[in-house]
């Protein structure tokens, strides 16, 4: 059996008093596109930030590919070959997209950006025709694909992506997930994506889990979460699918 | 608008700006307290100067808004006509700035007097472009910036009398005392943002102010140091002696007291061009642009894998040195240090040349240094109304570019080119 890229193990964590996680395990095999899926505030963003070091987890292990990051720093975990499309995509608005996507480079231990550069210009054309307009000009679509591309500028083992479907049109969050499907196959880019859109999440991903009030209630394959009726109930409202 | 209905609109907005001012003026001007010959207070009313000022101030914006319409001054946060002309003419204008800086003290009648104040205006020039590292690129608002420049201005004074150290061994050691301040004041504030880490710089700045006039056995306290080595010329000093092995004997000049004021001049015009120069190329390297993702987006920056603490601390750092280069030329320059220097109202104004000017940019800073510094120095005649254009100046320029002189951005790289980028203004999404 392969060792998962991705290891979370028996992890708790707290903002000071508030518990947001417990005893959350779960495991991302290499080239797998997994989902964490849940209602609001139910720990899924804390969960990736746990992962990327700040807040540092109570208890439990978390394994990168079989080595234990537990407690690093953000920047030096980051730098392991994690990188993060944080929730609100939060992109440097006065920056240029160029800017924007070198500034993703940094992590970056070989030098050269540029076929890195290449590779977010074949998976998101559009960001090559925006590449000197500043960052806050762009739509919310191709905000997301900035920051999915920002995060891919680091040559990641692992890619977190944190609510990418986050106000944008259906039309727009299709196009994007399409482009992580995409980039999953071609080059076999290891995903954990979080979403609070179920149904599409549940249709893209290999794998998928539930968490309720911070913890895992539900885990299977995309497609046996989708025919769960719980699942259909709380998340994808009854009748639509 | 019809001006039917702009006339009462605009006597109505006019009458609102009267009794604001009327509000402000009665108590500071028409009511004035005289002490008397018995030491008592009398209390002497003006009511006719009161008056006056609040009609002026009627009149004033009642002219304002039938000339410019219902909305007053506009205020532009995009790129206004004149900005995208100044961005043009910034190609040109910076290099005509350099050049004319360059041959200042070369021009027929410009004399002693315009000299001394081309120093102070580019030792605010160069102060203002090393807190623009802190401020303007990284975004860490800094209220105590005249503690380095303390720190600098100190360093060389003491180590220029009691070790007889040379000015140009004492400079680097000066700014890397202040670098080092810079990161101690930076460990505690790695964690705050805004509001809180502008109280906890301006504190800094004050403790450092306050142990200088206390710690009299080492700074000589409010009495500061006097009689500190004025600079020599590579080891040539300048005399009015000019005999053998002064700066006038070695070259065969006329031995003349200007000598050393053109040397000051382009001593600090060299330290000012060091810092832009330095600044420049910064933000065009991976920690340049960290710093400008710092202020933009701290999370973000996490996210991305960039080591916060030490992309803050050298700004910090960096900021700090070039303060301290500074102070090391104001305490050749002036041979004298005390801690008066040192007030908050420096912090205050070098800041202001900051915001004004424009955050970030570092062309914007220095021509709000000549205009801040330059301006009230020339309009000393007018004595205590000096403050009051200086204000005015301000309140104007927040009023019409509430994001500074230039409040656009260039993009430290452009398409296309990659590194081998030119000039340093290149416009907005041009190559």
């Amino acid at each position: 059996m392969t060792t998962p890229l991705l290891e979370v193990d028996c992890v708790s964590a707290s903002y000071g008093a508030v518990q947001a996680l417990s005893d959350v395990s779960l495991q991302v095999m290499p080239g797998e596109i997994v989902t964490l899926i849940g209602a609001n505030g139910a720990g899924k963003s804390t969960l990736l930030m746990t992962i990327c070091g700040a807040p540092k987890p109570r208890a439990g292990r978390i394994l990168l590919g079989g080595e234990a990051i537990t407690g690093e720093a953000t920047h030096l975990i980051m730098r392991r070959g994690v990188a993060q499309s944080p929730e609100g995509r939060r992109i440097f608005p006065r920056m240029s997209v160029q800017e924007n996507l070198l500034m993703g480079a940094q992590a970056l231990t070989t030098g050269d950006p540029t076929p890195q550069l290449e590779q977010v210009f074949t998976l998101f054309p559009r960001l090559k025709e925006r590449l000197a307009q500043r960052g806050g000009t762009l739509s919310g679509g191709e905000q997301q694909m900035l920051a999915i591309g920002r995060a891919l500028m680091s040559k990641p083992r692992l890619l977190l992506l944190d609510e990418p479907s986050l106000g944008l049109a259906p039309l727009v969050v299709r196009q994007i997930f399409g482009a992580i499907r995409q980039l999953n196959e071609t080059t076999g880019l290891t995903v954990l994506l979080v979403e609070q859109n179920a149904n599409q999440a549940l249709r893209l991903a290999h794998r998928g889990y539930v968490l309720v009030n911070g913890r895992i209630t539900m885990a299977g394959t995309g497609a046996e979460l989708l025919a769960r009726p719980e699942i259909r109930d709380a998340y994808l409202g009854s009748g639509h699918g | 608008m019809k001006p039917a209905s702009a006339l009462p609109a605009a006597l109505k907005d006019a009458l609102i700006a009267a009794a604001v001012s009327a509000a402000i003026f009665i108590p500071l001007v028409a009511l004035r307290t005289d002490v008397g010959p018995t030491g008592a207070l009398t209390l002497r009313t003006r009511w006719p100067e009161a008056a006056l000022l609040v009609g002026l101030v009627f009149l004033g914006r009642l002219a304002l808004v039938l000339w410019t319409g219902r909305r007053g001054l506009r205020a532009s946060t995009a790129p206004g006509p004149w900005t995208q002309r100044l961005q043009q003419a910034g190609r040109l204008a910076a290099p005509a700035f350099l050049a004319l800086a360059l041959v200042l003290p070369a021009i027929p009648g410009v004399d002693r007097y315009w000299l001394d104040l081309g120093i102070l205006v580019l030792t605010y020039v160069m102060l203002g472009w090393g807190l623009n590292i802190v401020v303007g690129l990284a975004g860490l608002l800094d209220l105590g910036y005249v503690a380095f420049y303390a720190v600098g201005a100190y360093s060389y004074a003491l180590l220029a009398q009691e070790f007889g150290l040379s000015f140009w061994v004492c400079l680097p050691l000066a700014g890397l005392f202040a670098a080092f301040w810079g990161v101690l004041l930076g460990f505690p504030v790695l964690r705050l943002r805004g509001d809180y880490l502008a109280i906890v710089t301006l504190a800094f700045g004050e403790i450092i102010r306050v142990v200088l006039i206390n710690w009299v056995s080492l700074t000589g306290g409010p009495n500061g140091i006097s009689g500190i080595p004025r600079p020599s010329f590579f080891g040539l000093p300048f005399s009015m002696a000019g005999g053998e092995g002064t700066f006038a004997g070695f070259f065969g000049l006329e031995p003349s007291p200007s000598h050393r004021v053109i040397f000051l001049y382009y001593l600090i015009l060299g330290l000012a061009l060091l810092t832009n120069w330095v600044t420049i190329r910064l933000r065009r390297q991976p920690l340049g642009r960290a710093w400008e993702a710092l202020r933009e987006d701290e999370i973000a920056c996490r996210a991305l894998g960039i080591n916060v603490t030490t992309t803050k601390l050298s700004a910090f750092a960096l900021g700090a040195m070039f303060g301290g280069f500074a102070g090391a030329f104001f305490a050749t320059r002036q041979a004298f240090v005390s801690p008066e220097s040192f007030t908050f109202i420096e912090s205050a104004i070098i800041l202001a040349i900051v915001v004004l000017g424009g955050l970030g940019s570092q062309i914007g800073v220095a021509v709000a240094a000549l205009v801040l510094i330059g301006g009230t120095e020339v309009f000393r005649d007018l004595q205590e109304w000096r403050m009051l254009v200086f204000g005015g100046a301000m309140v104007l320029i927040m009023v019409l570019r509430p994001r500074g002189l230039v409040g656009t951005r260039t993009p430290s790289i452009a398409l296309g080119k990659k590194r081998a980028i030119g000039g340093d203004l290149v416009g907005e999404g041009r190559g």
